[in-house]
């Protein structure tokens, strides 16, 4: 959202201080990466050595591709799944709160105060909590070990609803809906043409979260899943019951696991960012 | 299709009619009903159920429970663990809380500037969130590596002796407390920057011409502005950072919280009881005791915001 500035005086001026603050901000939030790339490029004594050299190493292609061929840490079947799980979980909230949020937004049926009052209720309820019997639900249906599991209880969010609700009611004219209704759409082709072009910007937004939140997620998927089968996530938290001893491949392989999301933040860091401050988003 | 219709007999247009009068009323209620399904399978019941496995003793062969009354609960209550991994939780939080909002607020206030490359330097801000907080963990749990970490080297070089961060229960907090404030401050300093922004711009001139300087104008004008925004901000930091598992589980290679239990929490120790131990009603009673914590907290805090809001009101 924009906001206008009434005139520009001197008052929001940076000076030499701002910049200061800003690059000791930027250097803390790198820095833990630069550190680990460091180490991952090194061998396994680096750590240990208190003068280390500032600049990296040439082991870190060899550390990956240890990290990458050892069969415990199952490295590609986990990016694989990661990417699976977190794009599946992502578009199903995505269209699934889009359509939710387009009917309570812009449709009129009995009850959609008090059913739309049970969605923001629901956000506040820590869902999490209940992972015992979602385990023995998920092992009575023989889904434990399978990416289904971590799926399944993340397909829609009370959060993505809720989201797409408030956007719709402020951006999509009821005109342009009964313009559609008039001109023969039915329910379904309206929300195709008229409600989703006007909640793009929001469904991309939802997405990103959605899919950042997945990526991440670790509890349950280290409940639910095994080594054979892991996510990202699961397969980082063995590397260092497999390696503790080798500080370098266990970074190199942190590395490596964190790669794919910084690239994606590279492209659509600026969305995110436009995200956080349209609404107050908690991911 | 309109035009069609209109030139069909009496009887298809009725057909037609009811049709779309069904769509009508039908749609609604099918948009949002995959939200409610999917909520109530995985979300409430669930939830609903714990309680029913919390009065349990819980066979996880034979997937099947004996009623044994509250004596979960009992054996809960009187765990030592359960005590000091709520010591644990409340106090990992309280340190990432606070100094999260100290910081978040300043790195907003250098934010709220006509920046060049403005893009940019929110987008900087924002790369710790986008990493796994299970990765973020395992670097930090080697820069606060009790011999040879980085931290403690460059605490020698300045003199002061190693902290032993991995043995001592506060240091062990302050640890675990720096990586949700790594991951978290950028994504509050953006929250707090859009408030910022929102603050009418008079309001800055007004001062100045009154002969308020840059630090008086900040504390007098831009704190309380946006201090809704703040509470916000804490309340919703609350249920997750209750719930804390991954920074601590992935503190050391173990993941049980320490030798003794000096970084245990509650989501650690409910997952230990009920996946370490295979003792799945214990570890109900721990997730309906959570619950019940959170519960309050939200009551406390949706209490406290009346409070604020209606001081505030009577206030201007």
């Amino acid at each position: 959202m924009a906001f206008k500035r009434t005139s520009m005086t001197d008052i929001s001026r940076p000076t030499w201080f701002t910049y200061l603050a800003l690059v000791v901000v930027l250097v803390a939030s790198l820095f833990p990466f630069y550190w680990s790339f460091l180490i991952g490029s090194g061998d396994s004594t680096t750590i240990r050595d208190p003068n280390m050299s500032w600049f990296p190493g040439g082991n870190f292609l060899e550390n990956a591709a240890t990290v990458i061929q050892n069969p415990a840490v199952n490295f590609w079947k986990a990016l694989g799944n990661s990417i699976i799980v977190s794009t599946t979980v992502a578009v199903s909230t995505v269209v699934l709160s889009t359509l939710a949020g387009f009917a309570f937004a812009k449709l009129r049926f009995k009850g959609s105060g008090g059913l739309f009052v049970a969605v923001i209720a629901t956000m506040a309820v820590p869902v999490q909590l209940g992972i015992v019997p979602l385990y023995i639900l998920m092992a009575q249906f023989g889904w434990t070990g399978s990416l289904g599991a971590v799926i399944l209880p993340a397909l829609v969010t009370a959060f993505g609803v809720f989201w797409m609700t408030q956007y719709l009611q402020q951006s999509l004219p009821t005109e342009l809906i009964e313009a559609a209704r008039v001109d023969g759409c039915n329910m379904i082709r309206t929300f195709w043409n008229v409600g989703v072009p006007a909640a793009r910007p929001a469904m991309a937004m939802l997405f990103l979260f959605t899919f950042v939140t997945a990526w991440n997620n670790f509890l349950w998927p280290l409940i639910v899943l095994d080594q054979s089968n892991p996510t990202l996530p699961v397969a980082l938290s063995m590397l260092q019951a497999n390696y503790f001893v080798d500080y370098s491949l266990v970074l190199a392989g942190v590395l490596l696991a964190t790669v794919p999301l910084l690239i994606m933040f590279i492209f659509t860091g600026r969305q995110l960012v436009s995200g956080i401050m349209a609404g107050a988003v908690k991911g | 299709m309109a035009s069609t219709d209109l030139d069909r007999p009496a009887a298809g247009v009725t057909w037609r009619q009811r049709l779309s009068k069904w769509d009508v009323k039908a749609s609604p209620y099918l948009y949002i009903a995959p939200f409610f399904v999917v909520f109530t399978i995985f979300g409430l019941f669930p939830i609903v159920y714990t309680a029913v496995i919390s009065l349990m003793d819980w066979d996880t062969i034979r997937n099947s429970g004996e009623f044994i009354g509250l004596a979960n609960f009992d054996f809960v209550l009187n765990d030592r663990k359960f005590w000091v991994s709520l010591r644990n939780t409340f106090s990992i939080f309280l340190l990432s809380s606070i100094p999260q909002l100290i910081i978040a607020t300043f790195i907003a206030a250098m934010l709220d500037h006509h920046l060049k490359a403005r893009t940019f330097w929110r987008m900087s801000v924002l790369v710790p969130y986008v990493v796994m907080p299970v990765a973020v963990a395992l670097i930090f749990s080697q820069l606060f590596a009790d011999e040879y970490g980085l931290i403690n080297h460059w605490l020698g070089l300045v003199g002061i002796d190693a902290i032993p961060w991995h043995k001592e229960v506060i240091p062990s907090h302050i640890a675990i407390a720096s990586m949700v404030n790594f991951r978290w401050i950028g994504y509050n300093a953006l929250i707090l920057l859009a408030a910022m922004q929102a603050i009418p711009r008079e309001l800055y001139e007004a001062a100045a011409i009154d002969g308020a300087g840059k630090a008086r104008r900040f504390f007098s004008v831009t704190l309380p502005q946006i201090r809704p925004t703040a509470i916000f901000v804490i309340i919703t930091s609350t249920i997750g950072g209750l719930q804390i598992f991954d920074e601590p589980r992935m503190f050391d290679s173990a993941g049980n919280g320490g030798a003794d239990q000096q970084w245990l929490t509650i989501t650690m120790y409910m997952y230990n009881t009920g996946w370490g131990e295979l003792n799945f009603g214990r570890a109900s009673a721990i997730a309906w005791l959570l619950f019940l914590i959170i519960v309050v907290f939200g009551l406390i805090n949706f209490w406290l915001t009346r409070r604020l809001i209606s001081s505030e009101k009577s206030g201007s």
